[in-house]
Formats: C-alpha cells, sequence, structure tokens
C-alpha cells in the first residue's frame, strides 16, 4: 500500500520528522479556508500514489490569491498516469539552503533494510553516482553509523545532530510501521540548520495490516477491488477488452504475456488463487461483469486437482444467471475434460487443449467483433 | 555457508541410511482445511509424514499420524529435521522460531501474506541455526517419485536431472510438465516463493545443486519484482556456472508499480522490470523463453551444446 504524501508526512510528524506546515483541501472552497491559514505564497501538491507528479504539472507554485483558483481546479481535474488527485496538499514555502536524498528500503536480495542517502536533494536517485548506501541490521542503526554517513554527506555541524536523529526515527517508523520503503525526496535544510521533510514517499507491507489497526484508515480499494479481495482474489484493472482469468499469479501474469505477444490487450488480471470450483470461477466472473471495456474472457487454469466440469458448470450458470454476456474462452487443464466440453456446447463458452489456442481464438474474436 | 547445506542428504537422505528415501517430516498445523489435505497427498506420495503439530490436539491422531502439542515433543519422537509449515501467515513467526528451536533444519514455508519483517527474522534465525527456510509463499519442495514437501500436484513431476527452481506455483507445476512431456525429468523442483523476502532465493538455490553430478541442467522460473535474476546472472558469470541454464519471466507485459498477484511481482522505475532481467541474463549467456512452451526446446538446445 503506497500512502499518498500527506498520510506519510502523518506518521513522520508521528515520529517528531518535522514537515511544512500544510492543509489538505478536496474542493476549492475548502482549500480557501487553507489560504487563509497558511496565507501566501505557498505549493499546491497533487495527492497520487505514483510518481512523476512534478513533470505532469501536478506540483505549482502560488504565489499571489489570484493564482489560486485556476491552480487548484487544473490540478484537481488533472490525470497522472490514468490518476486523479485524492485531494489537494497546500504547504507553505520554506527557505531552503540545502537539499539531501534520504530512504529506507527493504533490500529484497540481502534480506535486510538499506539507507540510501545522497547530498543531492530532489534528484532521480537511480541516475545518481553521488550516493550511500549502507545496510542495516534489525536491531537498529548504531551512532557510530549514523555518524559516519553524516560525515560522507558533508553535512554541517549545526545539522549534524538533526540528521542523526532524523535517521534513527526514519528507522524506528520503517520498523514500527512495517514499511517497505519510506523516502524522504528531498529533505531541506533551512538557513538555522534545521531539517524538514519536504516530500514523503511511504509503502506498507500490505501483508502486515492485521497487525496495524491505524494504518487500516489509509487502505484505498475501488468497489471492484473490494469485491475481489473479499473472495480473496487478486485483481488488477487493466486498459484493455480481454479479462483474463487464471489460478496462480505466474499464471496469469504468463498469460498476459501471451495475448500481448498475439496483439492482445488485456483488460483484467484475476487470479483467484489454488482452488477452481464452480463457485470461484462463478464469482470471479461476477467480479469481470463489473469491467465495462470487457469484449470477452480468457480462462486459463492449471492444476493437479482442477475439476473441469465444474468450472465448466460455473461458466454456465453465469450465463444462465445473466452475469455476464461475453464469450469464454478456456484452457483448463485437469479431470473431466471431455465432459466439459460437451457441456458447454451450444453455449457461448468453449473449451481448447492449449493456452495458445484459446489465445489466438479469443484475440481474432475481439479483433473483427 | 549455503554451499555446505546439503538438500538432498536432508530430503532424501544417505545410500546407507536406514530411512533412506524416507526421512521424516512433521507438519505444523495439520489439522486445518489446507494441511490435512495436502498431508495425505503427501503421505500418498511417498512422503513419511511422521507427526503434526497442533496446540491444544496433542495425543490424536490425524490420518493414522500422531498429533503433538510441540515440535518440541514432536521432533524428540521423530528425530526429524524437516517441517512443512501450514499455518495462517499472522501465526507463522511463532510456528517457524518453534521449529527452529526444536532442531529443524529445514523449514518449508507454505503460508502466503506473511509480513516481510516477519520473514526476514526467520531468515537471520535460520542462518543462526544452521537451517534453512524454502519460502515463504511457496508451493513447496519435490524430490519426484521419491516425496514432496508441499502442495505441487504429483502428475506434472517425473525424475530426471533437471532442476526446477520457481518464483512461481501454478508456472512450476506446467513448466515440469512441458519437461517432462520432452523426456526431461527432475531432479528436484524448488518453489522459491512469491514474495519479496525468499529463504532460499535463486542463488542460494544455484548453490544446492551446483555440485552434483546428477544434475545436468537447471530451468529458472521467474517473473518481475526485485532483483533476483539480475543478481543470479551475475553470479553465474562470476562463479562460471557451468550447467546449462534456461529462464523463463512471466509479467513482461503488467503495467508497473501494481502488484501482480504476488507480493513480490511489482516494479518500481526499472527496478524489478522484465527488460532488465532479460538484459542480464543475455549478458551471462541464459536463453529466455517466450512463452512456458518453449522452455523445453530452448533447453534441448542448450544441451546439445
Amino acid at each position: 500500500m503506497r500512502l499518498l504524501e500527506y498520510q506519510g508526512k502523518e506518521l513522520f510528524n508521528q515520529y517528531g520528522i518535522k514537515t511544512p506546515m500544510s492543509f489538505l483541501a478536496s474542493n476549492v472552497d475548502e482549500g480557501k479556508k487553507g489560504t487563509q491559514m497558511l496565507g501566501f505564497p505557498f505549493v499546491l501538491k497533487s495527492q497520487l500514489t505514483v510518481g512523476g507528479r512534478g513533470k505532469a504539472g501536478a506540483i505549482q507554485k502560488c504565489k499571489e490569491p489570484s493564482e489560486f483558483e485556476p491552480k487548484f481546479n487544473d490540478i484537481l481535474h488533472k490525470e497522472v498516469k490514468g490518476e486523479l488527485p485524492r485531494g489537494i496538499l497546500l504547504e507553505k514555502m520554506v527557505d531552503i539552503s540545502k537539499e539531501l536524498y534520504l530512504s529506507i528500503f527493504l533490500n529484497r536480495s540481502k534480506r535486510c533494510f538499506t539507507i540510501i542517502a545522497s547530498a543531492e536533494g530532489g534528484v532521480d536517485i537511480e541516475q545518481t553516482d553521488n550516493k550511500v548506501m549502507q545496510d542495516i541490521p534489525l536491531d537498529g542503526i548504531d551512532l557510530e553509523l549514523a555518524n559516519e554517513i553524516s560525515n560522507k554527506l558533508n553535512i554541517s555541524d549545526n545539522s549534524k545532530s538533526g540528521f542523526v536523529e532524523l535517521l534513527f526515527s526514519l528507522f524506528k517508523l520503517v520498523i514500527e510501521k512495517e514499511a517497505e520503503l519510506a523516502e524522504i525526496n528531498p529533505i531541506a535544510i533551512l538557513s538555522d540548520g534545521s531539517l524538514i521533510a519536504l516530500d514523503a514517499k511511504v509503502i506498507i507491507d500490505d501483508n502486515s495490516l492485521f497487525r496495524h489497526d491505524d494504518l487500516k484508515k489509509y487502505l484505498y480499494l475501488s468497489e471492484l477491488e473490494i469485491q475481489a479481495s473479499k473472495n480473496k482474489f487478486s485483481f488488477v484493472e487493466l486498459d484493455g477488452d480481454i479479462a483474463i482469468i487464471g489460478n496462480g499469479a505466474g499464471l496469469v501474469m504468463s498469460t498476459l504475456d501471451m495475448v500481448s505477444d498475439a496483439n492482445g490487450q488485456a483488460g483484467s488480471f484475476l487470479d483467484f488463487g489454488g482452488k477452481a470450483t464452480s463457485e470461484t470461477i462463478y464469482k470471479a466472473l461476477g467480479v469481470i461483469s463489473e469491467l465495462p471495456k470487457i469484449k470477452a474472457i480468457l480462462v486459463n487454469l492449471y492444476g493437479g486437482i482442477v475439476r473441469t466440469d465444474l468450472v465448466a458448470q460455473g461458466i454456465l450458470d453465469a450465463y444462465k444467471n445473466n452475469i455476464i454476456n461475453v464469450p469464454v474462452f478456456a484452457r483448463i487443464s485437469g479431470a473431466e475434460s471431455e465432459k466439459a466440453k460437451q457441456m458447454l456446447q451450444g453455449s457461448r463458452a468453449k473449451l481448447f487443449d492449449t493456452v495458445e489456442e484459446a489465445i489466438n481464438a479469443v484475440v481474432l474474436n475481439v479483433n473483427t467483433t | 555457508m549455503t554451499s555446505q547445506f546439503d538438500i538432498f542428504k536432508i530430503l532424501v537422505g544417505s545410500t546407507s541410511d536406514k530411512d533412506f528415501g524416507n526421512k521424516p517430516v512433521i507438519i505444523q498445523g495439520i489439522t486445518g482445511s489446507f494441511g490435512s489435505t495436502h498431508t495425505k497427498l503427501m503421505k500418498s506420495y511417498g512422503t513419511n509424514i511422521a507427526a503434526g503439530v497442533t496446540p491444544g490436539k496433542g495425543g490424536s491422531k490425524f490420518d493414522n499420524v500422531p498429533i503433538y502439542n510441540t515440535m518440541q515433543e514432536a521432533v524428540q519422537s521423530t528425530g526429524s529435521l524437516i517441517s512443512g509449515i501450514f499455518v495462517p501467515a499472522p501465526f507463522f513467526y511463532d510456528a517457524a522460531k518453534e521449529a527452529l528451536d526444536s532442531g529443524i533444519k529445514l523449514i518449508v514455508a507454505i503460508p502466503e501474506h506473511v509480513p516481510v519483517l516477519d520473514s526476514i527474522k526467520v531468515f537471520e534465525y535460520a542462518k543462526k541455526q544452521g537451517a534453512k527456510m524454502i519460502g515463504p509463499n511457496t508451493p513447496g519442495v519435490i524430490v519426484p517419485e521419491v516425496m514432496k514437501v508441499g502442495i505441487m500436484p504429483a502428475q506434472p513431476f517425473t525424475k530426471g536431472n533437471t532442476v526446477v527452481f520457481s518464483r512461481s506455483g501454478t508456472l512450476m507445476y506446467e513448466v515440469s510438465s512441458y519437461l517432462s512431456e520432452y523426456g526431461f525429468g527432475q531432479r528436484l523442483g524448488l518453489g522459491i516463493g512469491g514474495d519479496p523476502i525468499n529463504g532460499s532465493n535463486l542463488i542460494d538455490s544455484f548453490e544446492l545443486i551446483r555440485d552434483r553430478d546428477d544434475v545436468d541442467s537447471v530451468v529458472v522460473v521467474g517473473e518481475i519484482g526485485g532483483d533476483a535474476e539480475e543478481q543470479l546472472s551475475d553470479y553465474i558469470i562470476k562463479t562460471n556456472f557451468s550447467k546449462p541454464v534456461v529462464a523463463y519471466i512471466a509479467g513482461r507485459s503488467a503495467p508497473k508499480e501494481k502488484r501482480m498477484g504476488h507480493a513480490g511481482a511489482i516494479v518500481y522505475g526499472n527496478y524489478g522490470s522484465a527488460e532488465s532481467k532479460i538484459n542480464n541474463y543475455s549478458k551471462a549467456n541464459v536463453p529466455v523463453a517466450k512463452s512456458p512452451r518453449e522452455i523445453p526446446l530452448l533447453l534441448k538446445e542448450q544441451l546439445k551444446k
């Protein structure tokens, strides 16, 4: 779960990491209240879970009252990478004398947490060589290590203790809130030497949410995602017109790739996990049926204990109850496949022996209708 | 070091062992719906399920397998070094810790949705105890036609000299069935797991079979997310890994910053992207199949060389 900037900053504040004075608004009227509270100038920042806000013009300076409404409305309705903002943050500008970069992330291959710090703030950290990387043991950073990092960044004497404190706080946040990433880009060093976080990118481990009631309020799911998660399906909505259903994340991803190679466009990723029964396929089709762009459904099931006839029954039930009204192209590797083929005869669903055949048929179907 | 960890010795044993090919395995969470279903399937495949553990149900039996309240008791009465953990994710850490404290040397961690912090802690503790964890979020491990600890179906696997390492469950089954179809039986099938943190990652897994004469080739079924394939490519180059390797990567067409089912299958920028993995594999001269069905064809070519 990637938190919005303001949510990340709420966590920062809980851990004593300072952020500029700010106000969250979801419409112009709320925004106006914010302008009274903050006073000009300030920055308007779109609250999104995708990167590239700055380049997309979703962060804008607001110097005087006449600029406020047009800029606020512009950002409020600006899609970035297909996402509309969930609020606009009005944030007081600060007097920056120097910027830094700092993040702590889950280092998958080393199986630990790693600090990345750079004396250049506001940069794309992947693109810069001017950075310090340091793995940290789970029991924490010691003072010596923190000082070493601060020295490598050439942090001036009046900011050193503030930087070390911030590093400790951020690590504490990562461990206690179970974050996979906590990034501050940039940290501003003010003229008095104090440090303040100008941005916040925090990703929480979804699988840890069961023990973090305080973070559940940040969960944001679409209606379909809620429906999918209730059924324990993994579901991602995509742009195309072929809905893809399967059992197993890898299998569904692989099906997506093969559809794309065959010039088809996937409209969904739905993995219903281990059990393929009439009920699971029926419910999966129920989720898919809510997607407006879908012209056909591709089902790819593989497993030792899949009863093909039960899956066929689920598909037939979905047609009978008008859950779906588009054709289904299915490859179901399992027992009783001859019986399933007979059951589906005369319906709009067709069973194929290989996934390649099913994909060719479904792509041909959507590209000719 | 990982290279000293002999997984075959633990799973199958040495020919001189009295229980060669019949090593005792404990199932934690044996009375749960998942644990009980798969205990039966593992037994019918030939795995010696010697004990189960479910706190509060000690003294009873499931399918003729004695149940104990604690791992300590179960290990003491069976001498088992292997535990298959089938408990729900929130209970995984405690179950794994108990297993390691009782002398278990190989944990097969089946549950999905284990918090990464718990996985790191178990990984570190296992390392300290000279033990190894496979998973979490793994279908398990199989020595075809001998035994399996996990939830994989039996029929895709046949015995032979190829090894399959897979970050995905269903794809491991599908790929193994294609390999079997082409006569490439498997010496070992090991599910790396779909999580960001893997007890036995790709490099660790390669170390397990590196020096084995009964393994002639390796198939790696990977997916987007993380840098396991990149690290593996580096390892293959730097250590002159000499057995033929064929790779596959699922998720080439997936959008960025979306979690594709597995907790670990997510691309941030270029980190975890299929392009990055394919580029690195090509530096290591590892061919990457475009689809699962292409894998045995590429393997055939590699073995000719």
